[in-house]
């Protein structure tokens, strides 16, 4: 079947099943391959993109329920790295290995889009689908609230103070 | 060319080679020197030495330093050039970093394991540095006509009364200059570095912020095809017959067949080996997952299709209660001091297999052309990797080509290379470019899983209040004869420390694949130890920090530190455990905070992988038995400087947070041979909102050689939680994961 895919404002056309998962429609047949493979079954939110502006799970969301809606992906916040949430986490040094981050930077960048301003608690709440293998959770939780202080302020980037680690 | 060995990187004798290119460039290489290089590798054809962009300074002074170790989150890729950086005296953010392929003609280690790139690599780094800084500093002086002593040098350039040059204007000078002896170069004063002590962002951040296909699992060739692998649930069953006609008629399918070979009987799990199975190859990975519904395979089990967990534990319990197989260390005389003894305490310790599951699943993308084949990998160990992919293809070791790319996440599961081989095997079978995933459910199937284990303690108490007899039985696994890996070894703390000290081992056969998962042995050795511990200090009536303190408070001397490893007791300081031990009882303010009902601290140190680890857990439990870990402080003693503190801190609270997940929850069962959990839902890890809200990092700098962080935080944690769960609760856990006795995360 064809299907017309909306992605980061993009239209393509892929020609697939209608059980095909969007995340290998993206992955393997559009070639955006930011968007990860972590489990298959909504576990651990590493295929997390944007389906009209909600953060949904690709690996278990079929191409018949994509519809007419637009998809942003991890590529689609910037391209350059100036989407707040993109500047905070390389400001942060968010990532271990930084297999998780894509889709922990979707689900931020949602939870951002309708509360510019969350506390603790909305943080634990959006962001409970996304596993970090590597427990990067301390600076998830940090480049959130920096992500919501430079969506404030605009885009200047500003240098947060080291952590010298304690010595 | 010129050269000069340097000291040894283990093993290894190294040659730095200084070289021009056609650019203009000057190339420093550090080679291993050929004739030592070939011993061990089967006497075949070594390529000829050449020089290596080790470090390249262009004529317009851009400086590129190649990251050589295998990067799966550790941090390496910033922290083996960051030597190179410092020494060199550049500025950081005038360096480019490049990845290496694998070549150990040329980089000589290249390896992710152990915690050992930081003690393997902190002197010969900086010593290539510094080398390299020498001859552009002699080469500026003699082309001034001025004295080296009269040079400086800062940021790429070398300075001297009002002269100064940039490194590349100097590139054509350097290399015609003798590279000096590598016993005459002077290190930098640590209070003077720049680079190293400074937190250096990672490297590829830019790209994983904006999704660049960086990862193994991104990589795409030309004509490319995408596999599964189905291999049989029990562990050494092969093929008998499938439905292939069927299945390569489906939606997208371009080829199945079974993988087999005559020899692969009776698999034991040896790393690296192929097993069994059906490949489906596809246009798009779904398409061959989505095959494998319909896939009907029947299968020859083979002899482990009867082990199950349940029948493990009973034979863990009569193996206990009979004669050891074997004893490993008895010292003074245990059964006439423990009869003296005011006090007997005796417990039974358990803990399960778990799975690595990183969260980048395995896979390798392969292509085999013109007699060879190339692959790209994450390899934690790339070196065995390749010798078994050029055993199991038939082929010169040299005619296998491994690219070395991003792993997300490793924790000792891509110590192993069985998908490699699988990729490479399918790959030339298939006769295209091969990419192999495994799905998650592979993946928790399929494991080198670290072995669960069962430990029989007993001690003694004198009056005091001090052990005087200590009995361990560690009831464990074998293949044949050969105990799995995770075996207590004979100096395991606290060996030494207790006058009357047993230890022995039994096995039992098991049929399962495991192996080396983040701090191998330790992560579930500090659990047993550091509880029974704390059960001892509880029966002596003493706090559980002075009771160890004065455990460690002895003339004993430290054991000789060995290189590398150095895990399970080699080389314990007692001096600088108990350093960790004080400065995380203080900085918790340990024993001088009133806690409410319901809420308590627990602690435990290990050492392990060279590194001293203090953690105290602080955990509020409700009635429900959901459990809030509130805040976690860590002490640690990794040597006498951290070279890239924001990672090291975020490494360590990683290591927290991994060892909270294996305490809480993680357990992988076996029945009728196989693995029971398929999925993350059967064997979670911590979330976000699960997570302590903070964990704070303290590093005690000693005058000790830097060690590595990968894995020595992760040990304490275990038994730090459980202790903390007794002193909030009033129960003790015995056997992991706390799940099982009813506990959950609030």
């Amino acid at each position: 079947m064809a299907f017309k895919l909306n992605v980061n404002g993009h239209v393509s056309t892929v020609d697939a099943p209608a059980d095909m998962p969007l995340l290998w429609a993206l992955r393997d047949l559009l070639e955006l391959r930011g968007t990860k493979y972590g489990c298959g079954i909504g576990q651990c939110g590493a295929c997390t993109v944007h389906l009209g502006g909600q953060p949904v799970r690709s690996c278990s969301t079929p191409l018949s329920m994509v519809k007419d809606q637009p998809i942003t992906t991890v590529e689609g916040l910037s391209a350059n790295g100036t989407h707040p949430v993109q500047v905070a986490w390389e400001e942060i040094d968010v990532p271990q290995c930084g297999y998780c981050q894509a889709g922990q930077m979707m689900s931020a960048a949602a939870l951002l889009a309708k509360n510019p301003r969350p506390n603790d608690k909305d943080i634990d709440t959006a962001m409970t689908g996304n596993l970090c293998r590597c427990g990067t959770y301390i600076r998830i939780r940090a480049a959130v609230h920096r992500a919501a202080e430079i969506a404030a302020s605009g885009p200047k980037r500003t240098t947060v103070a080291q952590n010298e680690g304690g010595r | 060319m010129k050269s000069v060995e340097t000291p040894q990187l283990p093993g290894r004798r190294l040659f730095l080679k200084v070289s021009l290119a056609a650019s203009g460039a000057v190339i420093f290489g550090l080679n291993p020197e050929q004739d030592l290089f070939a011993q061990g590798r089967g006497g075949q054809p070594q390529v000829p030495p050449s020089p290596v962009n080790y470090i390249k300074v262009a004529a317009d002074g851009t400086v590129t330093i190649v990251a050589k170790n295998p990067e799966l989150g550790q941090g390496v890729k910033n922290m083996l050039p960051m030597l190179i950086a410092e020494e060199l005296d550049v500025d950081w953010k005038n360096v480019r970093i490049e990845q290496a392929d694998f070549d150990p003609s040329k980089y000589a280690q290249q390896s992710a394991g152990g915690s050992t790139a930081t003690p393997n690599n902190w002197q010969p780094m900086r010593e290539v540095g510094a080398a390299a800084r020498a001859i552009f500093v002699a080469a500026a002086a003699q082309t001034w006509g001025v004295s080296e002593k009269d040079c400086t040098t800062a940021s790429g350039r070398v300075m001297s009364g009002g002269k100064s040059a940039g490194y590349g204007e100097l590139a054509a000078k350097v290399a015609t200059l003798p590279v000096p002896d590598f016993s005459t170069l002077q290190l930098k004063d640590p209070s003077t570095y720049k680079v190293i002590g400074h937190t250096q962002k990672g490297v590829d951040v830019p790209q994983i912020v904006t999704g660049k296909p960086i990862f193994t699992i991104d990589t795409k060739l030309p004509n490319m095809q995408y596999a599964v692998f189905e291999r049989c649930p029990v562990l050494g069953g092969k093929v008998v017959s499938a439905n292939l006609d069927e299945i390569k008629k489906m939606p997208g399918i371009k080829n199945a067949f079974v993988v087999d070979r005559p020899e692969l009987t009776a698999i034991t799990g040896r790393p690296g080996d192929l097993v069994s199975g059906i490949a489906i190859l596809a246009d798009a990975w779904w398409y061959a997952q989505k095959a494998r519904q319909s896939l009907k395979v029947t299968w020859n089990e083979g002899p482990n299709a009867g082990g199950s967990s349940t029948a493990f534990k009973q034979k863990a319990d009569e193996l206990a209660k009979q004669a050891p197989m074997s004893t490993s260390r008895n010292d003074g005389d245990f059964d006439t001091a423990i009869k003296g003894a005011s006090k007997v305490v005796e417990a039974a310790y358990a803990y399960p297999f778990i799975s690595h599951a990183p969260l980048e699943p395995q896979g390798a993308t392969a292509h085999y052309h013109d007699g060879k084949v190339e692959i790209w990998t994450d390899s934690q160990q790339p070196a065995p990797g390749r010798m078994s992919v050029a055993q199991t293809l038939g082929m010169p070791q040299d005619n296998v080509i491994l690219h070395m790319t991003r792993g997300g996440g490793g924790f000792g599961r891509r110590l192993t290379n069985d998908y490699m081989v699988e990729a490479a095997w399918i790959a030339k079978e298939a006769g295209v470019p091969v990419k192999l995933l495994w799905s998650r459910e592979d993946d928790m199937q399929h494991d080198y899983y670290r072995p669960g284990g069962f430990q029989y303690l007993k001690a003694g108490l004198d009056g005091s209040g001090k052990i005087v007899a200590w009995q361990n039985h560690f009831v464990g696994y074998a293949e044949g004869t050969t105990p799995v890996t995770g075996t207590i070894g004979a100096t395991e703390f606290p060996q030494r420390f207790v006058p009357n000290y047993q230890l022995h081992i039994s096995t039992m056969p098991l049929g399962l694949r495991t192996g080396a998962l983040r701090a191998p042995g330790s992560n579930a050795i500090a659990f047993v130890i550091h509880s029974f511990l704390d059960e001892l200090a509880h029966a002596a009536g003493k706090d559980p920090v002075q009771f160890r303190l004065e455990l460690l408070d002895s003339e004993i001397p430290a054991l000789a530190q060995t290189n590398g490893r150095g895990g399970f007791g080699g080389g314990f300081n007692a001096s600088r455990a108990r350093g960790v031990l004080q400065m995380v009882a203080e900085k918790s303010n340990w024993g001088k905070t009133s806690l409410p009902k319901g809420t308590g601290m627990g602690v435990a140190f290990h050492f392990s992988h060279q590194g001293y680890f203090a953690e105290v857990a602080q955990v509020a439990v409700d009635s429900a038995k959901k459990v809030k870990v509130q805040k976690v402080w860590v002490a640690a003693d990794v040597g006498s400087q951290i070279i890239n503190p924001g990672a090291a801190e975020n490494i360590v609270q990683g290591g927290i947070i991994d060892g909270l997940s294996e305490a809480m929850t993680q357990k992988i069962t076996i029945e009728k041979g196989r693995v029971e959990q398929t999925n993350f839902h059967q064997h979670s890890m911590v979330r976000l909102a699960q997570s302590p809200p903070q964990i704070e990092v303290h590093f005690l700098n000693s005058n000790n050689r830097p060690t590595g962080l990968g894995e020595p935080s992760l040990p304490p944690i275990v038994p730090a939680l459980s202790n903390a769960i007794f002193a909030a609760t009033g129960v003790r856990v015995r056997s992991l994961p706390l799940s099982d006795s009813g506990f959950s995360w609030a």
